[in-house]
């Protein structure tokens, strides 16, 4: 019966214990820190605050930022999606080893996979070299910055779409064979739409991802200001300024947007699991 | 008990799946299989972005790594900075893993096996970690421990330094990697339900019993795969680590920070020398992640 | 053992699962609970386990209130759903399980163990798979081996819920068979949950009928079939006819008929009279009292006769069951309108 187990009571041990250690730990290590940063806000003036966070160079990087990671979470969702068909799909040799590597860049450190990317596409790179008598510069705009977005965001999508592929009854698809749909049909009316919420929370977690990546960007991004920093680096070149202050402001305006997508990707999850029945 | 024959006993069961030889179960479904033209096409596009985008990189770290021969990757490797960064990440990753570990488990048992109100937002707030960019991470930490807070002033009274120092680094890191344990076993931990902890209870099971001979056999495998995972990430990070490390050589280097460090000094080969022990960490990850994919599978076709 | 239970009450936030349950055990008694999903029957069990805990309400076991005793120490002998055997353990350290968990001073010696452990396989047949892991048994014997691991605590109740429910009907038959024969050899107070009426009826000494979180009537298997308390137990039991009618001075008055009754009703009361399928006869005479109907189907196989008819006013369905001679003088064909007469009718008052 689905009512089983009460709100307060459990013959299992421990619950109080557990979850105090929970509590007081993620206090500790997680709320604490953030009340810092938001403490020392509150020391600031609105006036400095906004003259920084409003700063044509810091104004830059925003849009550099936030439009590398859309961009790059949308690429990455027509070719995350084409991937985890393949994966769930078909077989073919080597699969288990691809499947294996799209974790990569979760294993990989954004530092190594940095300069990795550098190497590839600066001008005198493997793939630079080639491209750099086309006219095509990749390493040091922020087409670079893109590159390796795509790079970090690739595993996000993957990972939300292929599970929900793989649970798809494929009776639903032989119901709609049977029915007369042509294969395209299927997976435009049948299949894509039972992919879009898992689409959706792949994408705002690449996106998250996306704006906060540091490590794998700023090798191949060359930092040129105005044209390829990107937000995290704001805060990075302020405290090696010594100013405090101006970085805790860009870093606040970062959380807020944190904040925001994450109660947004947790809204996506929620009502992925409610439709179907799975909890990430 | 009387002689009764079950016909259950005595017939064997055909598991389907033994049945399946070649393909997947849509390619050999005539209503979900695709023509052989959007098939390759398919497996074409998503494999040359798979190619692209993951696997140049990872070739090219080991490329560029011994580019210049065997001697100068062993020297790069064997040079003191090196080995004082590679003790620096080991320790790190020797201290955040078990601290996160003991969170991952006890926050999964009370969240996977008990109702509470406010389950939901404790979740959120166990997965803010992952969205907040790594240099903001740091960067809270060096407002918390740095000079400017009480909280700094009364350690820095104590001549206890964390900031610019090792605490500082393994606190941003523990941060950083706080969710992966308990973000692996949550799932896993509910999707196994209480029913088998219940019954060890109903048959006198105790305590520390109920999780030790049930709970731990049955998330052993996710607990390692969370543990590779967390280990990964504890050793790999660079944004939070670099804005609390000060990059003090040969003191607070970490390897991803080494790595950093060589390559803006333009000895590209010796960083990548660096980078290739992270990527051969990346690699065993993975094996290790596929081998515990490849269980879970096993024990589910059962 | 005896259990009582007395004035249980639980609700799981807006939903009442069990509305003030006070129910009586018998010691070595084999009880079903009985009642469509949803009834609080599950609820029910696991409260007298200790596995749940009720808002008011006590539980006694043997004249003492265990209401605030461990599940640890009721000495209850619970089998689950999906029977919950450890997978990573192979059948023997499944059964094992129990006694192992003891504390030392009352622990059984290993070789006990394995003596108590083989004993109770070959009570449930099963002393070859000792070995098995509980992924390569089929689904009865996964069951008959929760059963084993439940009893090798030797424990003073044997809680079964939906104890046959994931299995297949042939399987399901034999267990049927087996668990009662189990009882009668162990003789230990079981009660099992099922919504499934032929179950209940078949297998246990007495049958709780429960719906919404109350109890409808409990009794003999022969008393809740042959006279059931409530409308309720009466539709939930067996195949039943209903009609519709209101009540004139002694009379019953459905559609064009009336039947005489001898229930003390309200005059002019809306009534629903039940009757089961063998209290109804098919009359050809279409001048005849009755109700007037329409033959839809007649099936016959094996011993048993069903006619399934047609209201002519309202379309309702009647289902009818008749012997084989009956239905030969009868001469039915599809189509064919005919009356239909209770012979019994039970008749209750609507509430409102």
């Amino acid at each position: 019966m689905a009512l089983a187990g009460s709100k307060n009571f459990s013959v299992l041990p421990g619950f109080g214990p557990s979850l105090g250690y929970t509590l007081v730990y993620l206090s500790l290590i997680v709320l604490i820190p953030i009340a810092a940063v938001i403490l020392k806000t509150l020391e600031m003036d609105w006036a400095s605050f906004w003259s920084t966070v409003s700063s044509p160079r810091i104004v830059a990087t925003y849009k550099l930022s936030f439009g590398a990671a859309l961009l790059a979470a949308a690429i990455n969702s027509v070719f995350g999606l084409v991937l985890a068909w393949a994966l769930v799909r078909y077989s073919f040799p080597g699969k288990k080893i691809v499947d294996a590597l799209i974790d990569l860049p979760f294993a990989l450190p954004t530092a190594v996979a940095g300069i990795a990317l550098t190497a590839i596409y600066a001008p005198n790179g493997w793939l630079g070299r080639l491209l750099e008598p086309l006219g095509i510069k990749i390493a040091f705009t922020p087409v670079g910055v893109l590159i390796a977005l795509v790079f970090i965001g690739l595993p996000f999508i993957v990972r939300t779409v292929q599970p929900i592929l793989e649970d798809i009854e494929i009776e639903l698809e032989e119901a709609a064979a049977s029915l007369g749909a042509n294969r395209g049909q299927t997976f435009w009316y049948v299949v894509l739409p039972m992919l879009w919420p898992a689409l959706l929370t792949g994408f705002a977690l690449a996106f998250a991802r996306g704006v906060g990546e540091y490590g794998s960007v700023i090798f191949i991004a060359g930092n040129i200001p105005m044209v390829s920093e990107i937000t995290p680096l704001m805060i990075i070149t302020k405290l090696e300024q010594y100013d405090v202050n101006g970085a805790t402001a860009i870093a606040v305006v970062m959380l807020v947007f944190s904040f925001i997508l994450l109660l947004i990707i947790n809204a996506l999850q929620a009502y992925t699991a409610k439709k179907t029945g799975r909890s990430f | 008990m009387t002689g009764a024959i079950y016909a259950e006993d005595l017939i064997p069961e055909v598991k389907p799946s033994a049945v399946i030889t070649n393909g997947t179960r849509f390619e050999n479904n005539r209503a979900t299989r695709e023509s052989t033209w959007v098939k390759y096409t398919v497996l074409t596009i998503g494999l040359a972005f798979f190619t692209l985008f993951l696997l140049v990189p990872l070739v090219a770290v080991f490329y560029e790594a011994l580019r210049q021969g065997m001697d100068v990757y062993w020297e790069a490797l064997i040079e003191p900075d090196a080995v004082a960064a590679l003790k620096l990440t080991l320790l790190t990753a020797a201290i955040s893993l078990p601290i996160n570990l003991v969170f991952g488990v006890t926050a999964a048992w009370a969240i996977a096996k008990f109702d509470f109100r406010g389950k939901q937002i404790l979740l959120t707030l166990i997965d803010l970690p992952f969205s907040i960019s790594p240099v903001v991470v740091g960067l809270m930490y060096l407002l918390l421990f740095g000079s400017s807070s009480w909280l700094g002033r009364w350690f820095i009274d104590h001549d206890i330094t964390i900031v610019f120092a090792v605490p500082g680094i393994v606190l941003a890191t523990i941060f950083i990697t706080f969710p992966f344990i308990a973000r692996e076993l949550i799932p896993l931990m509910q999707a196994q339900g209480r029913e088998e902890e219940e019954a060890a209870v109903v048959l006198g099971a105790k305590g520390w019993q109920v999780f030790w001979y049930i709970t731990l056999p049955n998330i052993k495998w996710g607990l390692l795969y969370g543990v590779i995972l967390c280990n990964a990430r504890a050793m790999g990070e660079f944004g939070a680590v670099s804005v609390v490390s000060g990059h003090i050589r040969g003191m607070t280097n970490t390897l991803p920070l080494h790595v950093e460090i060589l390559y803006n000094e333009y000895q590209f080969s010796a960083a990548f020398a660096v980078a290739s022990l992270l990527a051969i960490l990346a690699v065993f990850t993975l094996v290790i992640k596929t081998a515990v994919e490849y269980q879970h599978e096993k024990k589910q076709g059962k | 053992m005896s259990i009582e239970v007395k004035k249980l009450n639980k609700k799981f936030g807006d939903f009442t699962a069990l509305d003030d349950i006070s129910l009586d055990f018998k010691p070595g008694e084999l009880v079903a609970l009985l009642g469509p999903s949803g009834c609080g029957k599950t609820t029910l069990l696991r409260i007298i386990a200790g596995l749940e805990q009720s808002d008011s309400g006590n539980v006694i076991l043997e004249g003492e209130d265990a209401s605030d005793t461990h599940v640890r120490e009721r000495q209850v002998g619970f089998v689950f759903q999906h029977y919950a055997l450890f997978k990573h353990m192979t059948v023997f350290d499944n059964i094992a399980f129990g006694l192992r968990m003891r504390p030392k001073k009352t622990r059984p010696t290993e070789k006990q163990i394995h003596e108590k452990v083989m004993s109770l396989l070959k009570l449930v047949q099963l002393d070859w798979l000792a070995n098995r892991f509980p992924a390569q048994l089929s689904g009865g014997q996964r069951q008959r081996i929760a059963l084993a691991r439940a009893l090798a605590v030797e424990p003073r109740v044997l809680l079964l819920d939906e104890p046959f429910g994931a299995l297949d009907a042939k399987v399901r038959k034999e267990l049927r068979r087996w668990l009662r024969k189990l009882h009668e050899e162990l003789h230990v107070t079981s009660i099992f949950v099922t919504h499934d009426q032929e179950e209940a009826l078949e297998v246990a000494d007495r049958v709780v009928l429960m719906n919404q979180g109350r109890v409808e009537q409990v009794g003999t298997p022969e008393e809740v079939y042959n006279r059931p308390a409530t409308p309720f137990v009466y539709s939930f039991l067996g195949s039943v006819n209903l009609f519709n009618g209101r009540t004139e001075q002694n009379r019953i008055l459905i559609g064009e008929n009336s039947f005489q009754h001898e229930h003390s009703l309200d005059a002019g009361a809306d009534v629903f009279a039940f009757a089961r399928p063998h209290e109804i006869k098919i009359v050809t005479d279409m001048n005849a009292d009755g109700l007037a109907a329409k033959v839809d189907r007649i099936l016959s196989f094996g011993s048993s006769n069903r006619v399934e008819l047609d209201d002519l006013k309202t379309g309702q369905l009647y289902e009818v069951s008749v012997t084989t001679e009956e239905l030969a003088a009868l001469q039915l064909k599809p189509g064919q309108q005919v009356r239909l007469t209770p012979a019994h009718l039970e008749v209750f008052q609507s509430a409102d």
